[in-house]
């Protein structure tokens, strides 16, 4: 591996001001994701901070009646949280149908909404990625595309966002609170924390330099029948084909949020009205612009055949 | 000892210790993690450094330039060999593609140095400096696109033409004409190709993770350029072949060059995204099918043609070879065609040929059922042959595949599958259950092995037989103390090491059968020994409880080496049992799915595989083998695809996040019935090969399973759930 040098930081506002002071500073947590690309040559700090012992691993409830999940909780912690399944049933599903039980125990929560493509030609050196390699050109868009993204992509990347929990909280409307070097901190809508690739796919979230993901925000419970589909070629340990994550009133309304078509969780919240209409007319609404490509348009018909079968489910708990 | 009458009774038939269900005798050492694999001998030498091996970073073309400077400058950095700087290399018998490339490229990640350091991570830091340029030329990467230009293999699979094909399938009133597609595969065992150099002067000991250890110390010895016997090879224990490690690959010999460059102990192992485009792999064919019958179901007419691709001077993968031998109908045409493409190189991966061959002819022979309007048993009950369709004189040894096929259809309940497609469901899930043919021929290849009795009573086996997860330690133990009269804590088995006798190996489930044939022949040579020393005559002694026993004494065994260790060595070889007689292996296969209506989503629910192959040596490893393979199955009909890149011409998918193999949530419940059999024409075991058996049409089981669930049939594999979307039910 090429050298690098390792700090562990003691809290949140002095890890952000830790980073600030090299350039090529990552943070660290589970280390499930940077420790792989880094073995891969694909990241290459020069410089880790170590953010597991700074204390952001409670789970509280807010003021407003929600919950504010430390960014360091594990996937297993958080999954397994009664107040999450009892209230947020959408997030412990996601976080269930995600990676491996080995995984989940040291993933952390901010770590997972950073997580990077699993796109194949990103992770081949070798190969043109304009992600990976600003400038070199996408080896994806031509090539073995079935995984990858069919909405909200651009001529520079077709990557998806590959994980499952940050569909879930798309739904939910989570708020992503974040400390910057300076130590002023911010809330940002998930919404708005991922990035569609447009001409610049290498900058995937709208993080400032060195900004630290402190804690996600879940807002007050919104009752409903919560559903998480994962669609894969195997029963477990696989990234979704599709996967849908819905909220679904009795009266039919609801949230839905995608995962495995776009660069971030995709949910477009004025399809959400024509929701007691089916599936069809949804679908066409949430995807509609999609560009696939030959080989990943079937998840054009995959993601309306899986909402209608969520819709369905919901329908028989109503 | 030569083997060439049909077996009589012999201290096997005793069956004390062999065929009793036992667990494998060196598992406690792999649970406790101390049977040292590749990778592991970290005190067999000192001093080891490590390497880290470069792949070509283009499919076809050469290397323009090579700069080493900044690797070299790294820290660490002991030795970097190049094609450059390696000197004169041989080519094995083996590999087609050379094992270190340069300056020509012949395939994706073909190695193109090696970076020797004296840390790991210092290795692969300085890998990724070291700077080629290439200049990448045109290359095929499609096989479809080279059908036309297919060849003959004369010399790996002849055409089988007989009596008038054409003719007979246009008189007949039944036809099937169908192409079905197998994609590339990757053995995907969980071991990664690892190796360990040392030389001594100019001898050279290579620790390293192989099936066939005698071809491997000659391609070894041919690649270096030395004489063999100066090339000694350790391969104790083996995490998973499948066929990868039947022949050396670049970390051996890469290992090999660095070691002697850097004057010290090297290790290498290939990383797992390298492993998929630098190794082998199990090649893509495309199948036409064709299929005359009389009105009533006799096959009359039987085509099976394939092709698949391979760089040049590669191996045709033969997978219609099955139609030799599998079922009757007079007039027919087997042919395979090669082509030349780009890809890495193609080569055996478990049951080469029968296991994608099978995958189309039982979905073709479930099509023609159901044309016929037969049961698919029925059909195949129908065209079941006992002799060599070719060769009428020329009889099976054992062929008790319909007791199979009634066996299974019994145990699994068949009586009560709908034939009509698409009827059962379960809330959102369509319900079908499919069966198919298992077959693979039993292959019979020369084994040697040494056979020692101490004066404790202890029997030490030496063989160059390898383990590759089968079981093949436990089998030679139960074999030994069969023969010599012990239990099997008596007994030490020793394997993978040249400076043993040459066995068979693992291979074409040849192993088990073949290689304890041979410590029998050697256990035959020893009790001669034993005989002697006690002045018992041989045939009045009786082996038993640790006892040399006759009419009028009884020694303990050890007394026969009390004046020292006695020694005997033996081999079995095969004379003209396989030419007068057909010999191979049978099964059915019996599956259960279960398809998700809305996405298409396929979960395996039952699994039974009843099999005919000889005595079972083991009936505890047997299954394990057989219910490995039917998962290997499961993969390839759902799952598994090296995906190629047909502008870049590489498997894009090339790691295990990529390639996906099955999980244990996919699958099921499996059983697996053995018919009680011994096939004295095989060898004086009685037994035949297994491990094989299991994988040969089970995904084509799970195919027509899926057929009868949705009445969807696809006949590219896999099958994935975007081939079945538009066919599946329109949602309410």
């Amino acid at each position: 591996m090429r050298p690098f040098t390792y700090l562990r930081a003691k809290s949140p506002a002095e890890a952000a001001a830790l980073a600030a002071q090299v350039s090529d500073s990552r943070f660290i947590a589970g280390g499930t994701n940077l420790l792989d690309l880094m073995k891969l040559d694909i990241e290459t700090p020069t410089h880790l901070i170590d953010v597991n012992g700074v204390g952001l691993d409670r789970i509280e409830a807010t003021p407003e009646g929600g919950l504010r999940i430390g960014a360091l909780v594990r996937n297993t912690d958080l999954a397994a949280d009664s107040r999450i399944r009892k209230d947020y049933g959408l997030l412990a599903r996601a976080l269930l149908a995600g990676a491996s039980g080995q995984l989940r125990n040291v993933a952390t929560t901010a770590g997972n909404l950073l997580q990077r493509t699993r796109c194949p030609y990103f992770y081949d050196t070798h190969q043109a990625c304009n992600k990976r390699q600003p400038g070199s050109g996408c080896a994806a868009i031509d090539g073995f595309s079935r995984q990858l993204g069919i909405i909200g992509v651009s001529t520079a990347c077709i990557a998806t966002h590959p994980s499952d929990m940050a569909v879930a909280m798309r739904a939910l409307d989570a708020l992503v609170e974040t400390v910057k070097p300076d130590g002023t901190t911010r809330n940002i809508p998930l919404a708005e924390l991922h990035r569609l690739p447009g001409a610049t796919p290498n900058i995937e979230t709208t993080l400032t330099a060195h900004e630290l993901i402190t804690a996600v925000t879940l807002p007050t419970p919104i009752g409903g029948t919560h559903i998480y589909q994962k669609v894969r070629d195997r029963s477990s340990y696989a990234f979704a084909l599709i996967s849908v994550g819905a909220i679904i009133q009795n009266d039919g309304s609801g949230r839905v949020a995608l995962g495995g078509v776009a660069h971030k969780p995709w949910r477009v919240e004025s399809a959400e009205s024509v929701m007691p209409q089916g599936a069809k007319a949804l679908t066409e609404q949430l995807l509609a612009g999609a560009t696939p490509t030959h080989q990943n348009a079937f998840k054009l018909t995959l993601v309306e055949r899986t909402l209608a079968a969520v819709m369905a489910q919901a329908r028989e708990h109503a | 000892m030569k083997f060439d009458t049909p077996a009589t009774t012999n201290p096997i038939d005793q069956m004390k210790v062999v065929g009793k269900a036992t667990t494998r005798i060196e598992g406690p050492l792999k649970t406790t993690g101390t049977a040292h694999y590749a990778y592991e001998h970290h005190d067999a030498v000192p001093n080891q450094a490590y390497g880290v091996v470069v792949g070509s970073a283009i499919a076809k073309g050469r290397i323009a330039s090579m700069d080493l400077e900044a690797a070299q400058a790294a820290p660490g950095v002991l030795a970097i060999v190049t094609a450059a700087n390696a000197g004169t290399l041989g080519k094995g018998k083996y590999n087609t593609a050379k094992l270190l490339a340069g300056p020509d490229i012949e395939h994706y990640h073909q190695a193109v140095a090696l970076v020797v350091a004296e840390t790991f991570e210092q290795a692969r830091a300085a890998a990724e400096l070291v700077n080629v340029s290439y200049a990448r030329a045109e290359g095929v990467f499609d096989l479809a696109a080279t059908r036309d230009s297919g060849k003959e293999a004369k010399d790996q699979m002849p055409d089988t033409v007989h009596g008038d094909f054409e003719g007979a399938f246009a008189a007949a009133p039944v036809q099937l004409d169908a192409t079905y597609t197998t994609p590339d595969q990757a053995h995907a065992m969980m071991e990664p190709f690892a190796s360990m150099a040392a030389w001594d002067g100019d001898k050279l000991t290579l620790w390293t993770s192989n099936q066939m250890i005698d071809w491997s110390v000659s391609d070894l010895a041919t690649t270096l350029g030395v004489p063999k016997q100066n090339v000694r090879l350790i391969s104790p224990y083996i995490g998973g072949g499948f066929g990868g490690k039947l022949f050396i690959r670049a970390d051996a010999v890469l290992a090999a060059l660095g070691a002697r460059m850097a004057a010290r102990p090297v290790k290498v192992a290939l990383a797992r995204p390298m492993m998929f485009n630098n190794s082998t792999h199990r090649p893509a064919t495309i199948q036409r099918i064709r299929i005359g019958t009389t009105a009533d179901g006799k096959i009359t007419a039987m085509a099976h043609e394939g092709w698949s691709g391979d760089l040049p001077g590669g191996k045709v993968e033969s997978a219609t070879q099955p139609s030799q031998l599998l079922y009757a109908g007079e007039h027919r045409r087997v042919t395979m065609r090669l082509s030349t493409l780009d890809l890495p190189e193609g080569n055996a991966m478990r049951a080469p040929g029968e296991a994608p061959g099978m995958m189309a002819l039982e979905i073709a022979m479930d099509e023609m059922a159901e044309k016929l309007k037969l049961d698919p048993i029925e059909f195949r009950i129908l065209n079941d042959t006992q002799v060599d369709p070719v060769k009428p004189q020329r009889p099976f040894s054992q062929r008790r595949l319909i007791e199979c096929l009634r066996t299974g259809a019994e145990r699994f309940g068949w009586s009560k599958r709908q034939p009509q497609t698409g009827t059962q469901r379960e809330g959102r899930w369509l319900i079908g259950q499919g069966m198919a043919v298992a077959f693979r021929n039993n292959l019979l290849v020369k084994s040697g092995a040494r056979v020692r009795l101490n004066d404790q009573g202890i029997v030490t086996v030496e063989t160059d037989m390898t383990d590759i997860g089968t079981g093949s330690y436990t089998i030679i133990a139960q074999t030994a103390a069969e023969m010599m009269g012990v239990n099997l804590d008596k007994v030490v088995v020793r394997l993978g090491d040249s400076s043993f006798p040459v066995s068979a190996g693992s291979g074409g489930q040849f192993g088990g059968n073949c290689s304890t044939a041979g410590v029998y022949a050697a256990c035959l040579k020893l009790r001669e020994a034993v005989a002697r020393r006690l002045a018992i005559k041989l045939d009045d002694a009786t082996f038993a409880e640790g006892e040399v026993r006759s009419a009028d004494k009884r020694v303990p065994l050890q007394a026969a080496a009390k004046s020292g260790e006695l020694v005997a060595e033996d081999s079995i070889e095969f004379a003209e049992l396989s030419k007068t007689f057909q010999q191979s292996t049978f099964g059915a296969h019996f599956v259960e799915v279960a398809v998700d209506s809305a996405t298409g989503e396929i979960r395996v629910r039952r699994m039974l595989a009843v099999c005919a192959a000889g005595r079972i040596l083991n009936p505890t490893s047997a299954r394990s083998q057989v219910i490995g393979a039917m998962t290997m199955g499961v993969g390839a009909a759902l799952m598994e695809e090296l995906a190629v890149d047909k502008r870049l011409g590489f498997f894009v998918n090339h790691d295990f996040a990529g390639y996906e193999v099955p999980v244990h949530a996919d699958i099921p419940h499996q059983e697996v019935i053995f018919l009680d059999e011994t096939d004295p024409i095989s060898s004086p075991m009685k037994a035949k090969g297994v491990g094989e058996l299991g994988i040969c049409g089970v995904s084509a089981a799970i195919a027509n399973a899926v057929y009868n669930a949705t009445g969807i049939r696809v006949r590219e594999y896999p099958i994935t759930l975007d081939k079945m979307l538009d066919k599946l039910p329109p949602m309410i």
